[in-house]
């Protein structure tokens, strides 16, 4: 049985040109200790069906699905609270703005020990050495006097792996990552990957991978989910994803890669049409 | 469609090309129209301009004729009311309905000249210190803080002193005071906006320090600005109101509405309906205006328009 | 100064810069003042039709030496020359003539265009400060370029919020070379963009290069794209280039410590190493 599985999972949202399906019919599913790669283009839906499982979709997002199980459990059914217990306990996301994701009225202690104190019932002192466990963990220096560092006085990896080391706080079963190095430089980007694969492999955490760049891809997934205009069109394991794609989409957004130019020119992805009513 | 001709190129048809296009303008009126505040406000000053415009053929009465056999005659719909006196007269048995008919005229001319006067020197001194920065920034925004450290209207008051009584007086001394909301508003837009790149853009292509200034940015800052102008709007004519009341503005027997107030100050137990009457007409003014601008306030900013 | 009608002679590059640096002072009025040098003397020389990449992570100072090539600031010190001619816009300003030669496009399509300036105007707005052409004449210019960088007739006059991403930026370079400049500074062209319309984009760029003679000084932190629109590279850091050569020296064997590190870093797609690391991953499981 997956960790997470999603079937015909669709979110619209209204406008005001009428209704707008950010994802159509979705089906994905993440193995318990597996990397899995959502990869799409902007307007391709990658993020909202993540969103739609952490239920933080606005509540004008009309969301349904066939199924949406966590272990077992339906997440549709759940109560608001046990929702909120859920997520933040075995289910944790980070996101791409990491300076933004954290506050910036409180020090990196606190808000590491404010969600210590929501999901479990360790001591004030307990809190705090898990805290300073937890920033070691993902290799910050000197984390007792972090503590009390706010976020401005930090850089943006450092900011990362802080909000990993909150989303990981509770050992999480199923870690949702938006797109978390687009905002770093690459030296960073490699470091944050790193420690989120060390984390992963350590806890024998599901990972769930959001992102554009087809080159982390290639360095971290196991498995691949490529998404485009709110639809899923492709599900293959990495090497197959490289070597063979199913998909003519996929096999259209490789060859748009710099380094598969061929003669000096790229090819471009907009002379694929993938079908008529998803064209628009 | 010379650009399709080339397989290579990748036109940029193929983009999706986001609803058919709506302008600017026409979109912001149709958030207008949504709210319905704004729409009464805007058909009640409508109105009043329509009033003040063809005051001479909708008056029943001169403003400034005198009924001798008709002094202080209450509202038509009293005990002791008279048909041709609908809101009756006052003291001077003028009638009270035809001098708020033409005390619109006025009131509206206040509002218009001193935002007018206002929102154009701000802008300007707004507009120096933003782009420019530096001491002159340091500067201009000292010494509007120095107006805008004195109680508005007792700064007014000691201005219509030294320059002498009279609605234009008046309305420039209101200027003057008002003219800081402006100044600082126009200095935060510019200095928000003259670091976006496409005013460096603009630079780069050529364009001198005017054209940047009035071309390129200043149309950008101008959202905030309306609001900040309707607003505006109604605190001129109150300010002329309160300074009428004081003596200090419109001198009688000119019709207007906050010199009408001063003259029906000693009636105030005796004859309510000197006093209520204008008083009346200046609080639906007022708060006309008011709804107008919160309208456009939210038609324009666009964190508050639903996508 | 020359007429700028004559051509510069051969084999005077377009652009070149001498030991270029930039202080930027902060504190004031209390306390003492601090320096920090963004820039710490660059040397460089661009040719007439090549590409130079400049290559490095945020605050390597890469994009203060686009906005001093582009004569938006001025250096602290060192010499910037364009068409073999000295500029010294601290002293004299930017002339008329040397404007037009060099122009910019920013990484960020959606800031670089006013948003109350319609395509048309936008694009016309170059001519009507440049040249004394007539309004309808900048208007056919105007239409022929939108034309020619893939967008429609019927976008003329539209305003910047239609457009997508990928169109805002052909606005932009359509803008920028209205005026026939002799040099492109490209500031993260394509870094805001999807895969398929980076594709197109830089696909568009290499048309239009080769069509007006264009020199491009190409600012990138994306090492697969420089790999494929660079002639020679410049790799950045802290203010400092590394390590300044052809394309196919530095990508065959990065020789600075500092380069090696941004190499290594870089995400690969290469099906060998794909296979490698799944390889890895079940023997660890196993």
């Amino acid at each position: 049985m997956p960790l997470l599985e999603v079937r015909n999972l669709t979110v619209s949202f209204p406008t005001a040109a009428g209704r707008f399906d950010a994802v159509q019919g979705l089906d994905v599913s993440v193995d318990a200790g597996e990397v899995l790669a959502i990869v799409g283009e902007s307007g391709s839906g990658k993020s909202v069906a993540m969103l739609a499982v952490m239920g933080l979709l606005p509540a004008i997002a009309g969301v349904t699905a066939d199924a949406m199980r966590f272990d077992g459990r339906d997440l549709l059914r759940l109560t608001a609270r046990e929702r909120r217990n859920l997520s933040g306990r075995e289910i944790a996301m980070i996101f791409q703005e990491p300076v933004a994701s954290l506050n910036p009225c409180f020090t990196v202690g606190f808000q590491i020990e404010e969600t210590l104190r929501e999901h479990t019932g360790l001591s004030a002192a307990d809190r705090r050495h898990r805290a300073i466990e937890l920033l070691t963990q993902v290799g910050i220096p000197q984390p007792e006097e972090r503590l009390a560092s706010f976020p401005h006085q930090m850089s943006g990896g450092q900011c990362q792996r802080v909000m990993i080391a909150i989303a990981t706080a509770c050992t999480p079963r199923l870690l949702i990552a938006d797109e978390p190095t687009t905002a770093l430089d690459v030296t960073v980007q490699k470091q944050v990957l790193d420690l989120l694969l060390r984390l992963q492999a350590e806890n024998g955490m599901a990972l769930v991978l959001i992102t554009h760049d087809m080159g982390v891809v290639a360095e971290t997934a196991d498995r691949v989910v490529v998404q485009y205009n709110g639809r899923k069109m492709e599900d293959s394991d990495v090497l197959t994803l490289f070597e063979n794609p199913r998909s003519p989409y996929t096999r259209a957004l490789l060859s748009a890669l710099p380094e598969n130019a061929k003669g000096g020119r790229l090819s471009t992805v907009s002379s694929f049409v993938p079908s008529a009513e998803t064209a628009g | 469609m010379s650009a399709t001709d080339d397989p290579h190129l990748g036109t940029a048809e193929q983009e999706p090309l986001g609803p058919p296009p709506i302008s600017p303008l026409r979109e912001n009126w149709r958030y207008f129209l949504a709210n319905r505040g704004a729409v009464i406000g805007l058909v009640v000053i409508a109105l009043m301009v329509l009033t003040a415009i063809f005051a001479p053929l909708i008056a029943p009465h001169d403003p400034t004729a005198q009924f001798r056999d008709a002094l202080l005659v209450p509202p038509a719909w009293t005990d002791k009311g008279r048909p041709e006196f609908l809101l009756g007269t006052d003291a001077l048995g003028r009638d009270i309905l035809s001098r708020l008919i033409f005390g619109a005229r006025y009131s509206l001319a206040i509002g218009l000249v001193v935002v007018t006067l206002a929102l154009v020197s701000g802008i300007l001194v707004g507009l120096v210190a933003g782009y420019f920065g530096g001491w002159i920034d340091g500067l201009i925004m000292r010494v509007m803080d120095i107006i805008l450290a004195f109680p508005s209207l007792l700064l007014a008051l000691v201005l219509v002193a030294i320059i002498g009584p009279g609605l234009f007086n008046a309305m420039l001394a209101i200027a003057v005071v008002l003219q800081p909301h402006f100044a600082r508003l126009t200095r935060g837009a510019v200095m928000a906006e003259k670091h976006r790149e496409y005013v460096t853009s603009a630079r780069v292509a050529g364009a001198g320090t005017l054209r940047l200034m009035l071309v390129t940015i200043l149309p950008n800052c101008l959202g905030p600005l309306i609001v900040q102008a309707t607003l505006s709007f109604s605190n001129a004519i109150l300010d002329a109101a309160a300074l009428g009341f004081l003596g200090m503005g419109a001198q009688p027997p000119t019709p207007e509405w906050g010199t009408m107030l001063a003259e029906a100050r000693e009636f105030i137990t005796s004859a309510w309906w000197v006093v209520t009457m204008p008083g009346i007409a200046i609080l639906v003014t007022v708060l006309a205006i008011n709804l107008i601008g919160d309208g456009l306030r939210d038609t324009l900013d666009p964190k508050l328009k639903r996508s | 100064m020359s007429a700028p009608a004559t051509p510069p002679a051969a084999g005077v590059p377009v652009l070149e810069t001498r030991g270029v640096t930039r202080d930027y002072v902060s504190g004031g009025v209390f306390g003492g003042t601090r320096t920090v040098r963004a820039l710490k003397g660059i040397d460089l020389k661009v040719d007439r039709g090549s590409t130079l990449a400049v290559v490095g992570e945020s605050g390597c100072g890469k994009s203060t030496l686009a906005r001093i090539i582009t004569m938006i600031d001025a250096p602290s010190g060192g010499e910037l020359l364009i068409d073999g001619e000295k500029v010294d816009i601290a002293r004299t300003g930017v002339p008329p003539d040397l404007r037009r030669k060099v122009q910019i496009v920013f990484q960020n399509p959606y800031g670089s265009l006013n948003p109350r300036q319609k395509i048309g105007d936008v694009l016309a707005e170059p001519l009507k400060l440049n040249t004394s052409l007539s309004a309808a004449e900048r208007r056919d210019r105007a239409m022929e370029m939108l034309l020619r960088v893939g967008l429609r007739g019927q976008h003329f006059n539209r305003y910047p919020h239609m457009f997508s991403g990928g169109q805002r930026q052909r606005i932009a370079i359509a803008r920028a070379i209205m005026v026939h400049p002799a040099l492109l500074v490209l500031d993260e062209p394509v870094s805001a963009l999807d895969l398929s319309v980076q594709a197109q984009i830089l696909n568009l760029l290499q048309d239009l290069q080769d069509e007006y003679d264009l020199t491009y000084v190409f600012i990138s932190h994306d090492l697969s794209v420089v790999r494929h629109v660079a002639d020679e590279v410049m790799v950045m850091n802290l203010g400092e280039a590394v390590e300044y050569r052809s394309r196919d020296a530095i990508f065959a064997a990065p020789e600075h410590p500092y380069t090696r590190t941004l190499f290594a870093a870089t995400p690969r797609i290469d099906v060998d190493r794909i296979r490698a690391r799944v390889a890895r991953k079940t023997a660890a499981r196993g």
